[in-house]
């Protein structure tokens, strides 16, 4: 009689890895969305390059490390390194920035560290982070909002991103070098608070369209951030991951925003409002410091985690040089996520305290 | 509505409980055999009262406990005895063990048996009495003899009845509430009366049994059994997660619930308790799931223990073809069976004969993604993510720091891990290798003590021996210098030769005395020198071997293989001292001594004590690397011990060059004509000797020792005058020269 021989327990869920890397991709769509409706189609083209890149560095370092192939690209793992980079970049950056960005994030900060789940860093920021400090100018050339372009110019359509993203393409079809990015840009809302000098946040807020336009922290981003807390929410209530984290994150930059607000004088660092939903906010609390891989593992923990991402990103982003700080924010919280670990196993049923992870000596079994 | 508490954590499975409620608890016809295990519960196996051919009664005892935590087996059916043999029994390793072979006789005949009419009657140790020897254990859990469980030592404020029986697909709890509600019920009041009525008594089941609660309901009315009903959550029903859910309170680590004031009875045996003592039955029949898409019927039995499977599932229209695995117990913490006619036991609650549809064989494993989502289903709120990484990379230390024994197995983190991991099972396997661990380091403590033991005991003969070979010495010296009467002179000069008289005048009585015990054993004391020598290499050899051994191990050996490389060292290097100093303490003969001197002039002191500097400093690097390599805890505390003793002797060399008189600092330049001079000098003083009386000897002895002065006395000077480095190491060897001269005059003056 050939009967298996399994041990306990033999029911198991339906829910598989990749069905919960489905749903992150999922959430993801209101955000992308948003950003395409704003930002015009070049977050989309971003997430295009990067997607096949990703799948195409994964199964070649799977071929290389003697893998089936299949059986790991079907965890869709690479597919959310990759769209939650590609959202995170500049649309209409050149291609070439969103294709060497996957390749670090998946080549590099995954792989090389031993794949799924023994990544130290999140790989789509490490992608994000090498690239913002190789091509700084790459990287800070956002399009400006669309309702806010000068009436002569109008947004450009799919084709017309794609001659820009890809220039050689471009010129291959009709012999000229055609559309430049610069024609597009703007500042962004966290930009025009690095730099503003004199005005207090009242005037500035009626005087810069980015600001008169939109209702709370920038039109276009505003709406952005609302997609994806939106996309976090879906998140939430799947149970792909617990509140702790992004909570504690929100609450903690929430709080250091309002305590710096300085009444809103010319040397504000920006309102509670205009942090929870200008640059990459929400983005960064629903999906990257929620990446479980590399974010701390006890809720207690993560809770500790969460908090210490937000006040470094709004460290980052009042006194630091760089435009946005989540990326920073979470490779460095990266770092300390062993550590935090160390100090906040849970406490376990019938013991009195809480243990050390280091801990010696047992109290027997 | 009394409050409960939420459970920690818990998955909820589909419940697939409907199939087999259908039908009320049933019974089937009588097996061709059945197969009784001897030993059903957790404990000391009972004593065996019966033997192959034996015809027996139902409800007859076949086997009395023995022991305290041990309860007997009854015969479920009359019939006879056919065979008391090995044959598989349940258990998740597929092991087999004594089983009595009862082979029906169709009548089904009980012995004669009768209950207590009022066991208010009966104190509480009869009636644990009864228990115990009714063989009941716990039917809800791993087996545990009840009356052990029921004569708690603590005074017990609460009795919980687990009515929880929250794996899926089993219903037996259920359907015994269902139909013999009264029965449960006087169960439940006998034993609050056996722990002295302990102010609460709960009944704890889940909302997925509606029936069962209002069968119970009307029989509590009137008394203070409460019946608590929560959300159906696996694994509510076990015993720590239960008491927490009803109490809030939580079992102390490593405790009893007996410790914090509460006992937990499962209603089934509630229930088998209740027949023991009204009716006077001992356990021969337990209530028995038989469920699973591959059998045609699902429904509840009353099984006799000793049932085979087969005969279960043939009585429901079992399809082979299209069950995949064959459980014992649930789908959550239930084990495979390797066939079908292994019997039903004591604990057996359920037969689950799934198809792959409904469980189906898992997917391959893949990577952690660190989800989570397993901490969260954890009722002890273990991090099992955690655990798992550290089961893989073998780091029981982590692995206890992590609170591993307090796993339950329940399998809440495996069920819901969406990379299919079967978590639990690397816990079971690091359990089992944490266990092993401790039971070899046990035994090597135990090994060690041994060691030590015998190493006190050779230190302790070792000093009672040079104690003895002092006494002789001194015994010697009294007699030499009263026999010294008559000394003349002599002189000679060489401060080699004077040491090489020095030795042989003191070792001359060894000799005499060795002599005289080598005669005896007629052997020369060369042979035997030879013979010590050989000792030494052969222990050296030996000791290299062991070190040798202890390397090749790496780092796959375990603990215990360490711990024995380590006791084969330390014994070797035992050994080695021990044939050294036997080689010491060995009498020289007068060539060998010749030798000797040859070999020291040679190799000047100087050098040969540097050499062994460089020798132990190499030795010393090399451990150290060997140090920093080892990752193991214990093989480094060796090598610590071993290093710190080389740099002992290191120390003790450097010292020994420093100390080195002038002779050092010119004997390097002596060439081998200085030694064969030293030699021939030896030779014709050693010659001379022989002739001398001891008051000769002493006297020729002052004068070289007069001659030996002077000159190093002129070569202080010398060496003031040149402002030489050496000038302390002078000043001290001639100081030495005058104290050895003192004394000699004096025993000279004693003499005469
Ligand atoms: S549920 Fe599985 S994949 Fe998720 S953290 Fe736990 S072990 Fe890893
Ligand atoms: S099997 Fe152990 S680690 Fe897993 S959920 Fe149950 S108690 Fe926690």
């Amino acid at each position: 009689m050939a009967l298996l021989k399994l041990t306990s327990p033999h029911a198991h869920t339906a829910q598989s890895t990749a069905d919960v890397m489905k749903l992150v991709l999922l959430a993801t769509i209101p955000g992308l969305v948003a950003l395409t409706v704003f930002f015009g189609w070049g977050t989309i083209i971003n997430v295009l390059i990067t997607s096949a890149v990703a799948l195409i560095c994964e199964a070649s370092v799977m071929r290389l490390r003697k893998r089936p192939v299949m059986f790991y690209l079907k965890d869709n793992s690479a597919l959310v390194t990759a769209v939650l980079l590609g959202l995170a970049l500049p649309p209409l950056a050149p291609w070439w920035i969103p294709v060497v960005g996957t390749f670090f994030a998946i080549v590099i900060a995954k792989h090389l560290y031993g794949g799924l789940g023994y990544n130290p860093f999140n790989p789509a920021m490490v992608g994000y982070v090498v690239l913002l400090i190789s091509f700084p100018v790459q990287m800070t050339a956002w399009p400006a909002p669309a309702p806010l372009y000068p009436a002569e110019i109008d947004v450009p359509g799919f084709w017309q991103s794609l001659q820009i993203v890809l220039p050689f393409f471009n010129e291959a079809i009709t012999g000229t070098v055609n559309g430049s990015i610069d024609a597009y840009t703007a500042a962004t809302p966290l930009d025009t608070f690095k730099h503003n000098t004199g005005l207090l946040v009242e005037q500035l807020y009626k005087k810069d369209p980015l600001f008169s336009q939109g209702s709370w922290a920038g039109i276009g981003w505003e709406w952005a951030n609302f997609a994806f807390l939106a996309g976090g929410c879906f998140l939430l209530y799947r149970r792909v991951f617990t509140w702790h984290a992004p909570v504690a994150m929100l609450v903690s930059l929430t709080l250091c925003a309002a305590l710096f607000y300085d009444g809103g004088s010319s040397s504000s660092h920006g309102s509670p409002l205009l942090h929870l939903l200008s640059g990459g906010t929400m983005l960064g609390a629903f999906f990257i410091v929620t990446d479980p891989v590399t974010s701390a593992t006890s809720n207690r923990g993560r809770l500790i985690y969460g908090a210490l991402v937000g006040i470094l990103i709004f460290i980052i982003r009042s006194w630091g040089s760089y435009p946005d700080a989540v990326a920073f924010a979470v490779l460095l919280m990266n770092f300390a996520a062993p550590l935090i670990d160390n100090y906040t196993l849970p406490r376990t049923y019938g013991h009195k305290k809480s243990r050390k992870a280091t801990e010696k000596k047992d109290e027997g079994p | 509505m009394r409050k409960v508490w939420d459970l920690i954590g818990g998955v909820h499975p589909p419940e697939n409980k409907h199939q087999s409620v259908q039908d009320s608890i049933g019974t089937l016809p009588l097996p061709e055999k059945l197969v009784i295990p001897l030993n059903q519960h957790i404990g000391a196996p009972p004593k065996l009262l019966v033997s192959a051919g034996d015809i027996v009664l139902k409800g007859q005892p076949l086997a009395e406990p023995k022991g305290m935590v041990s309860v007997g087996v009854h015969a479920p059916t009359s019939g006879q005895i056919s065979e008391i043999s090995d044959y598989p029994i349940p258990h998740p390793s597929g092991m087999s063990a004594r089983c009595i072979t009862l082979i029906p006789d169709g009548k089904d005949q009980w012995i004669e048996h009768k209950g207590v009419d009022n066991f208010r009657d009966k104190t509480p140790e009869e009636l644990l009495d009864i228990i115990r020897s009714s063989g009941i254990t716990g039917l809800g859990g791993a087996g545990f003899p009840s009356a052990v469980k029921l004569s708690a030592r603590q005074p017990i404020s609460t009795l919980i009845i687990n009515a929880t029986e929250c794996e899926p697909y089993i219903t037996a709890d259920d359907m015994l509430m269902q139909e013999r509600p009264e029965a449960i019920v006087e169960g439940i009041k006998i034993l609050s009366y056996l722990l002295g009525e302990p102010d609460e008594i709960l009944i704890g089941i889940e909302d997925n049994k509606p029936k069962a609660y209002e069968a119970l309901e009307p029989y509590l009315e009137g008394t203070n059994i409460e019946l608590v009903e929560f959300t159906t959550r696996y694994p509510s029903g076990g015993e720590k997660q239960l008491i927490q859910i009803l109490t809030g309170k939580e079992v102390p680590n490593g405790g009893l619930p007996a410790d914090i004031g509460i006992v937990c009875q499962n209603v089934g045996t509630t229930h088998a308790i209740q027949r023991a003592i009204v009716h006077g039955e001992p356990l021969i029949s337990r209530v028995t799931t038989v469920t699973g898409k591959a059998c045609a019927t699902n429904r509840n039995y009353q099984t006799l223990i000793g049932t085979p499977i087969s005969h279960l599932l043939e009585q429901n229209g079992f399809n082979q073809s299209q069950c995949s695995r064959l459980v014992m117990g649930g789908p959550m913490m239930g084990f495979t069976l390797e066939n079908s006619e292994i019997p039903v036991i004591k604990t057996t609650n359920c037969i689950l004969a799934p198809t792959e549809d409904e469980l189906p064989t898992p997917p391959p494993a893949q990577p952690c993604i660190r989800c989570g989502m397993c901490a969260e289903a954890c009722p002890a709120s273990l991090l099992p993510q955690q655990l798992f990484w550290y089961a893989q990379s073998q780091n029981y230390e982590r692995l206890e720091a992590h609170s591993l024994f307090d796993c339950i197995e329940c399998g809440a983190c495996s069920y819901i891990c969406p990379s299919n991991i079967p978590l639990v099972q690397y816990y079971r396997a690091s359990k089992g290798e944490i266990r092993k661990l401790a039971a070899e380091k046990v035994n090597a403590d135990r090994a060690r003590q041994r060691f030590e033991f015998q190493k006190a005991r050779k230190e302790k003969e070792e000093a009672e021996k040079t104690a003895k070979r002092e006494a002789r010495k001194k015994a010697a010296e009294q007699a030499r210098a009263k026999a010294a009467e008559n000394a003349t002179a002599s002189t000679e000069d060489s401060p080699v030769a004077t040491s090489a008289t020095a030795k042989s005048s003191a070792a001359d009585d060894i000799i005499k005395a060795a002599m005289a015990r080598a005669e005896a054993k007629k052997a020369s004391p060369e042979e035997q020198r030879a013979k010590l020598e050989r000792g030494v290499v052969r222990a050296e050899s030996h000791l290299e071997t062991v070190e040798q051994r202890l390397q090749a191990l790496g780092s796959e050996a375990t603990d215990k293989q360490r711990e024995q490389a380590q006791a084969a060292i330390e014994d070797a290097r035992l050994r080695l001292e021990d044939a050294k100093s036997k080689l010491q303490a060995a009498p020289e003969s007068k060539p060998d001594k010749a030798k000797e001197v040859m070999a020291k002039v040679q190799a000047s002191p100087k050098e040969a004590l540097e050499k062994k500097i460089a020798t132990l400093k190499d030795r010393i690097n090399v451990t150290e690397e060997k140090i920093a390599e080892a990752e193991d805890d214990a093989l480094k505390v060796a090598l610590q011990k071993g290093l710190e003793k080389q740099q002992e002797k290191l120390r003790d060399a450097e010292q020994q060059l420093k100390d080195a008189p002038t002779e050092s600092t010119t004997a390097s330049t002596k060439t081998e004509d200085a030694a064969a001079t030293a030699i021939a000098k030896a030779q014709a003083k050693a010659a001379a000797q022989a002739s001398m009386s001891d008051e000769e000897k002493l006297r020729a002895s002052i004068t070289s020792l007069q001659a030996r002065l002077k000159k190093a006395q002129e070569r202080l000077v010398a060496a003031e005058e040149e402002g030489s480095e050496h000038i302390d190491a002078l000043r001290t060897g001639a100081e030495k020269l005058q104290a050895k001269l003192t004394s000699a005059e004096t025993e000279l003056s004693e003499l005469s």
